[in-house]
């Protein structure tokens, strides 16, 4: 099927949306059916909004968990400072809203007949379609790490969830004097300043437990991503000779026998080891990736996927417009652009020109003291994308419990706006 | 101001875009409206959500913006975005705004009923 006839069929399709737009009331007939794959940030805002706007629609979101787990704050569980429970919601305050939630494996999209295919249950078919797959794993690019074997021992913990438990007990069995070293790959990744919250609060949590014990950032980057004079401070401050920093430190195999990293210039033990792998859009998104064999390319008016018509991605999967984080909240507000586009291309309305989203990233320096980024990104007509606002944004001049405060009442919110 | 062929195909191209998006109604020269649709302000307003929960209906930690006069909640955006105002992350947000779009956004949350 060409994208011409392709195109066709969803101007087709909104037309036959307005000619029911006039019989709204008449029972059982939806303007359009909407699926959203995946119930993170991203897709459970999308299908929220998407029905809190126009109720009119069909909108089914899938989802292979049975709850939401946040990744934000799941850094405080490894801490031993937070529950995983208190970081999980369930999916029934978006029924409140008429999301059908289904719970089950979108294994492949169908784009030629319009359907999403089920490892379950029926396919879903849709006129629009939004996928907010998050991220899967590169473990083909670490060999020994390339195993489901090796994936169980060695743990990422960077989707929140039983990998956040299982990494918590290994940091509670290490033994006082212990090295636990983070390998942080190649940005973009996921939560560009969680590694290095990651290494503060496990930090925090080694100064008050297991007083000998260091934590060794092995960062293939060649400087810390996101806030990095604030991470340096509190690492020289609060847990100076607790953290070693390594830039330019990419792991090219992982030797499970041994427990060695080999690194591009050297092998690295430790005792205990969390290796985050480099990422690349959720597999079920395969087809839309046009950017480095990683990452959805979008338009940024309505996050149209530029390969295929009709097809929206948002959150993690994307190709970043410039300095845009793969966040939780980043990907909150794709959504609402996204609901909104789809919306309008459904009903026959102009897609609205002007999108500004923004970012907020809270970290946790020590387990109840935080600090912030944030910016505003605003379209810009002729580089055609989202660029930071001039002036706009900054960091926290210093880490504080109000801010710790703050990225709790963030979190709340967040989540009852996506999910309650 | 010189029009180079390619410019001149942009704006061509703009001039048809804008006449598809305002219908055969309107003119088609005309500009992006000065009045934002409530499309638009809704959307806008979206984003505070991500701290201030949906229709600015926060559930705690941060002001519920549902409801609260418009004079009220600009007043406190533009004084955040001038500094006036104390703030941790508020200044930094309002300085990716103009003050018309903080207006606009402020509007909008005044016209939300505050209880469901």
């Amino acid at each position: 099927m060409s994208v011409n006839r392709r195109t066709f069929l969803a101007v087709g399709s909104a037309g036959a949306a307005l000619a029911l737009a006039g019989c709204a009331s008449t029972p059982g007939r939806p303007l359009a059916r909407v699926v959203v794959i995946g119930g993170g940030y991203g897709g459970a805002t999308a299908a929220k909004y998407l029905r809190l706007w126009e109720p009119r629609l069909d909108v089914t979101l899938v989802e292979r968990n049975e709850a939401f787990v946040s990744c934000p704050i799941s850094n405080l569980v490894l801490a031993g400072a937070e529950k995983i429970e208190n970081l999980t919601v369930r999916y029934d305050g978006l029924r409140k809203y008429g999301v059908r939630v289904v719970r089950d494996e979108a294994t492949a999209i169908d784009y030629d007949r319009r359907v999403v295919r089920l490892a379950r249950g029926d396919a879903l078919p849709w006129d629009r379609l939004i996928v907010a797959p998050g991220i899967d794993f590169q473990y083909e690019q670490i060999p020994g790490l390339d195993n489901a074997e090796a994936q169980s021992r060695v743990l990422h913990a960077w989707r929140a969830g039983p990998q956040t438990v299982a990494l918590r007990r290994q940091l509670e069995a290490m033994p006082d004097g212990g090295v636990f070293a983070i390998s942080i790959p190649r940005s973009p990744y996921r939560c560009p300043p969680g590694p290095y919250e990651r290494a503060s609060v496990v930090a925090d949590y080694f100064r008050q437990a297991k007083p000998k014990s260091k934590v060794l950032v092995l960062d293939a980057n060649s400087d810390i991503v996101s806030k990095p004079a604030l991470f340096r401070g509190v690492w020289a401050e609060r847990y100076k000779g607790m953290v070693e920093y390594v830039p330019n430190s990419e792991l090219v195999e992982f030797d499970v026998k041994r427990n060695v990293a080999r690194m591009q210039v050297e092998d690295v033990k430790a005792t205990l080891f969390n290796i985050i792998p480099p990422q690349r859009a959720g597999q079920v998104a395969s087809d839309l990736v046009t950017v480095n064999r990683q990452w959805c390319g979008v338009e940024f008016l309505g996050f149209e996927s530029t390969k295929i018509p009709g097809v929206h991605v948002i959150g993690d999967a994307i190709a970043p417009a410039p300095a845009m984080p793969k966040s939780g909240f980043m990907a909150n507000n794709h959504a609402k652009v996204a609901a909104d586009a789809v919306i309008a291309r459904l009903t026959g309305q102009p897609l609205n020109t002007d999108p500004i989203i923004a970012n907020t990233c809270y970290s946790f320096l020590t387990t109840t003291e935080a600090v912030h980024v944030a910016s505003v990104h605003k379209y810009d007509r002729d580089q055609k994308t989202l660029v930071v606002v001039k002036g706009s944004g900054g960091l926290s001049s210093a880490r504080s419990t109000l801010e710790g405060e703050y990225a709790y009442a963030w979190a709340r919110n967040i989540w009852a706006d996506a999910l309650g | 101001m010189t029009a180079s062929p390619r410019n001149a195909a942009r704006t061509a191209l703009l001039a048809a875009t804008t006449f598809l998006a305002f219908g055969a109604g309107s003119a088609a020269a005309q500009q992006a409206p000065d009045r934002p649709t409530e499309r638009q302000v809704r959307a806008w307003a979206a984003a505070c959500a991500a701290c201030h929960n949906t229709d600015g209906r926060s559930i705690g930690g941060f002001p519920v913006l549902a409801g609260r006069s418009a004079e009220d909640t600009y007043r406190a955006l533009v004084e955040f975005r001038s500094g006036q105002r104390p703030a941790t992350i508020m200044h930094q947000h309002t300085r990716g705004y103009t003050t018309d779009e903080l207006r606009h956004i402020a509007e909008w949350f005044a016209n939300v009923k505050p209880a469901r």
